[in-house]
């Protein structure tokens, strides 16, 4: 197997689903505005306190955006578990785990992206200050795709449940506690105006170690998923 | 494949195979081998195993017990290697309905080895989607749908071809015209094992091995 | 020789006599050091300078926490084993240990949540220890659930495996970040071992109560892999044997 089919397969895979995205883009706006839409209950549920709101706002955020992710992991495999796309792909002459890769990383593209593009709106709605926007972008663009990552594994080994939904919540959430950690402390430690390279060396390693380890997993789990 | 290769061990050999779906055995101790030219043909009542024993021959499914040896190999140390001989049509197309014909024809040919099959073009002529290229796999019929299915088929140049009822929803016509597909892939030494409840009109040259899994 | 001892017990007729035969010493032995544990722990051990009798309460609440962490890696191990190897019995460890180690780590909890009332005064703080063992909980019901949601039961044990070990890896990553975040935002509670070491009369009661629940759990395992081992060979022929045997 020549490297280069491998290296095509993958962007193949990849393009194919940005094209299918393309064409339900109506669709693509949803995880953003569902981030939107939950930054903005918090400030109606706690109180027109503007010092209170400034001290949840990088823990709003950054849960805001995990159940962002969350909620847009179960159309990762969804629709091509449905339509025997996804039995193909295990049948695939590639290795399963890379072509997962190529699909989870168009996954991130249309679902994570979004929410690191419409970020800094959110950030001013809750006063973080301008210094800090600067981290909360950083902690987002390497935090989400961890977020995709792991969830894909959970994704894999519920897509063939019927109620799929609530089980890969309770498989996914305590895991995406890390990421919520090191994140909201990286921001957090930015708005008073201390240095966070520890909290974003620890995300880029996670984002590392994930990378590495997920789709091995993931593909397994697919595997498991689909016999 | 030359004919004394015929003669000798079969390509695709499964050795007391088993079986077991919600603690029912639905077969145990099933051996047999296909070679190039030959169709094994899977027969038996509905829940008698068949969608279940050609999942197992593609590696999608574990068996209870028992070995599937590809040239002599096993197919789970192969792995990848030996997805690259097969091609699968299960119930399910596989197809994207949001994409055209070609281009999910393309991903089916991208996902196999990098291949001399076909020309993507000539692949829908043969199963008779010609023209029909650029429409949304969505807004065609069943039938259709189906036709694509098969293309997908004739893009790899996969030797053993596992396919799990092939004329759902074909007419008549359709039906006799993806026989002589199959005839042709049997004729140029590829193997193929299958399930259909319509009866087979393949020509006398092609070897048929019938396996009733109802009556063992 | 590792490999050939476990295919042996692999073999489900082969354990299921080995077990039944290891369950009354596992049981015993566990009921001996529960005795003597919890008499030298409660009556023999010295009171805590600081806490006076309260601290007691540690001899359930540390074992426990152990148990927990030894248990989901037992698990996690066993996982591995049936992923590799496929072997039917390392399944039923998988996801009989997820019951036990579920219901340890609410016992870790719930000492935890007792023992913190007079320490802290309140039932709940989020504490370092108290917050990763709510996360292993969590990871625990994730286990149970995704095995009582998949209806063929060895698929589930093989996605369940995987599971368990995808959460073994992130488990110190999870225990790391919750200790960061803990002395970031309630610099210096009290921690429960802050003494560097233990008078032997505390440790040795502590010892003994560890070793009866890891006792404990390995006959709990072994009573559930039994069980199984009926339901999923209850149509072979040395099981319908055994049942005829016993009717009469």
């Amino acid at each position: 197997m020549s490297t280069l089919s491998l290296t095509s397969a993958f962007s193949l895979l990849l393009k194919r689903d940005l094209v299918l995205a393309y064409r339900r883009r109506a669709e693509l706006v949803n995880p953003m505005l569902f981030f939107v839409l939950v930054t903005a209950m918090f400030p109606l549920g706690i109180g027109n306190d503007a010092k209170l709101i400034e001290a949840v706002g990088p823990g709003v955020i950054w849960v805001a955006a995990l159940l962002a992710a969350l909620l847009s992991l179960d159309s990762m495999f969804r629709s091509d578990y449905d339509d025997g796309s996804l039995e193909q792909f295990m049948l695939s002459a590639h290795p399963v785990s890379i072509l997962v890769l190529a699909k989870i990383l168009a996954h991130w593209l249309v679902t994570g992206l979004p929410l690191f593009i419409v970020a800094p709106l959110l950030a001013v709605l809750l006063n973080i200050p301008a210094s800090a926007i600067p981290t909360l972008m950083l902690t987002l663009i390497l935090g989400t795709p961890v977020l995709s990552l792991i969830g894909s594994v959970g994704v894999a080994l519920t897509v063939g449940l019927r109620r799929g939904g609530v089980i890969l919540s309770i498989l996914v959430l305590p895991l995406y506690v890390p990421v919520l950690i090191f994140a909201t402390d990286a921001v957090k430690t930015a708005i008073v105006g201390i240095p966070t390279t520890a909290q974003l060396s620890i995300l880029s390693a996670m984002l590392v170690g994930s990378l590495v380890l997920a789709p091995m997993a993931t593909a397994a789990s697919l595997r498991i998923s689909l016999s | 494949m030359t004919a004394a290769a015929t003669n000798t061990a079969a390509t695709y050999e499964a050795e007391s195979l088993a079986c077991i779906r919600d603690d029912r055995v639905l077969f145990e101790d099933l051996s047999f081998g296909i070679k190039p030219g030959q169709a094994l043909v899977l027969e038996g009542r509905n829940g008698s195993g068949k969608t279940s024993l050609l999942r197992i021959l593609c590696g999608i499914r574990l068996p209870e017990s028992g070995k599937l040896l590809w040239e002599g190999e096993d197919i789970f140390r192969l792995g990848p290697e030996f997805h690259e001989h097969i091609a699968y049509l299960g119930h399910k197309d596989g197809s994207k309905l949001d994409l055209t014909p070609l281009e999910n024809l393309r991903i089916a040919q991208g996902l196999g080895k990098a291949s001399e099959g076909i020309d993507l073009d000539e692949a829908l002529d043969q199963v008779g989607l010609y023209g029909f290229e650029d429409v949304p796999t969505r807004n065609l019929s069943a039938g259709q749908q189906r036709r694509l299915a098969i293309a997908r088929l004739l893009v790899t140049d996969a030797k053993l071809w596992i396919l799990d009822e092939p004329f759902t929803s074909l007419d008549r016509k359709g039906i006799e015209h993806m026989e002589r597909l199959f005839e042709g892939h049997l004729n140029r030494g590829g193997m193929a094992a299958m399930t259909t409840h319509h009866r087979i009109g393949f020509k006398d040259e092609v070897q048929l091995v019938r396996i009733n899994l109802s009556e063992r | 020789m590792i490999i050939r001892f476990f295919h042996q017990m692999g073999s489900p007729r082969y354990f299921y006599s080995v077990a039944g035969k290891m369950i009354p010493w596992f049981m015993t032995s566990f009921l001996i050091t529960l005795l003597v544990g919890l008499y030298y722990g409660l009556f023999v051990a010295p009171a805590d300078y600081q806490q006076g009798e309260s601290y007691r309460i540690m001899y359930i609440h540390v074992p426990a926490a152990w148990m927990s962490m030894f248990i989901y890696v037992v698990m996690a191990v066993s996982g591995l084993i049936s992923l590799v190897w496929r072997i039917k019995m390392t399944e039923v460890v998988v996801i009989s240990s997820a019951t036990v180690g579920a219901s340890f780590t609410f016992l870790a909890l719930a000492t935890g949540s007792l023992w913190g009332k007079p320490m802290w005064g309140t039932w709940w703080v989020w504490d370092a220890r108290l917050t990763a063992e709510l996360l292993l909980l969590f990871l625990y019901l994730g286990i149970i659930a995704l095995h009582s949601a998949i209806e063929d039961k060895r698929v589930a044990a093989r996605a369940v495996s995987i599971l368990a070990l995808v959460g073994v890896v992130n488990i110190p990553i999870i225990h790391y970040s919750v200790e960061w975040w803990n002395t970031l935002h309630q610099p210096a509670s009290i921690t429960k071992f802050d003494k560097p070491s233990m008078d032997m009369s505390m440790l040795v009661p502590l010892l003994v109560m560890a070793i009866s629940f890891k006792l404990y759990y390995g006959a709990v395992v072994l009573m559930r892999a039994r069980a199984e081992i009926v339901e999923r060979e209850r149509n072979t022929r040395w099981v319908q044997e055994m049942v005829e045997r016993e009717v009469k």
